[in-house]
């Protein structure tokens, strides 16, 4: 392992969950308000997830009071308490931006029903995708 | 000026606490050592001699190696000076800890060869018109008057890009591994990876802040 993957290495969280599109999560973020800080709780469905290993982040949709909001965060970033990933959906496409025109009914995604392997095993799968995918680095 | 030749090993990101990311460049810094020094009085300047890269004793030619057997040190592959670098001793091992996390530093490299380019990727010209009959879409227009029937030395032509020795200023220190022996500065350095980096303390003065809490300077 270079230097570089070192470093990278270094300021990695060393769990985090298999995310892709289609999952409903709930992430809870850490913003600080005056001078304290609090937890606040995003919780959405993951459009799209892009990048790998440190660079990795994923975009959560939800729709509040008939807006629609997107936040995007850096999986590894210090800011992030935590990922619950609340149920795994069952989509055909890697980026769900056809979610943006549609609500109610429309924006339902399936259950996946296919066996979901537990975190360990996703977690392998995750790092050794992430690793091919940045050989140049 | 204190300074040490390094290697370029790459581009990474570093967290900051409040969630933002900082792109920086890591450097392996030497080791370095001090092959001599060039003294005023001898010479008529004072700077230090700096070596870096340790090979082979054949890899040398016998003038080269007879410096290294003088100051009792391996053959070392590159060897630069550097002016007024005071406080050193022959012999000595120069790491990333000369400089700390904050300082302002330059650095000088060979940039990455573009090969001969044109005037719109060279020298950031615009292009022409595409179409209507304009035949001048990325040519150079006027290159000189009739009356000085002449074209003056430097204009702005195609010609190589790159691959030239550079000097970009004001790098910010951001880590200091001295473990490792790394610098990460922020921001891309000059260069291919594997490239030789002469990194010294920056030049560029610091400007002061103007009236008023109104900041004009970098941020240091």
């Amino acid at each position: 392992m270079n230097v570089i993957q070192q470093l990278e290495k270094e300021q990695q969280k060393d769990k985090v969950p298999a995310l892709r599109a289609g999952d409903t999560v709930r992430v809870h973020a850490k913003v600080v308000e005056g001078t304290r800080e609090r937890i606040q709780v995003f919780e959405g469905t993951v459009i799209r997830v892009t990048g790998g290993g440190l660079r990795q982040n994923f975009t959560v949709r939800r729709v509040t009071h008939g807006v629609g909001v997107e936040r995007t965060f850096m999986i590894h970033s210090p800011r992030i308490d935590k990922i619950d990933v609340l149920r795994h959906g069952d989509v055909r496409q890697g980026r769900l931006y056809y979610l943006r025109g549609k609500v109610g009914k429309e924006a339902r995604i399936r259950e996946r029903r296919r066996l979901v392997r537990e975190d360990e095993p996703q977690e392998e799968a995750a790092g050794a995708a992430e690793e091919t995918s940045q050989p140049t680095e | 000026m204190k300074g040490l030749l390094a290697k370029k090993l790459g581009m990474t990101q570093l967290f900051n606490p409040d969630g933002t990311t900082t792109a920086v460049t890591v450097l392996e810094a030497g080791p370095c050592h001090v092959l001599g020094l060039r003294t005023a009085e001898k010479d008529g300047y004072a700077a230090a001699r700096i070596a870096f890269d340790v090979v082979a004793e054949r890899k040398l030619s016998k003038g080269e190696l007879g410096e290294f057997k003088k100051a009792k040190l391996e053959p070392h592959r590159h060897v630069v000076e550097i002016r007024g670098y005071d406080g050193l001793e022959a012999g000595q091992e120069l790491k990333a800890e000369i400089f700390a996390a904050g300082e302002i530093v330059d650095v000088t490299s060979h940039s990455k060869g573009k090969g001969f380019q044109g005037l719109i990727k060279r020298h950031k010209f615009s292009r022409g018109p595409e179409s209507h009959g304009s035949m001048n879409v990325r040519q150079p227009g006027a290159i000189g008057s009739t009356d000085s029937a002449r074209v003056f030395k430097g204009l702005k032509m195609s010609g190589q890009m790159g691959n030239v020795r550079t000097t970009a200023r004001a790098y910010k220190v951001v880590r200091v591994d001295a473990e490792r022996n790394l610098l990460l500065l922020k921001g891309g350095v000059p260069g291919a990876r594997g490239a030789l980096v002469l990194v010294r303390q920056s030049t560029k003065p610091v400007k002061v802040k103007g009236p008023a809490g109104k900041p004009t300077g970098r941020k240091v």
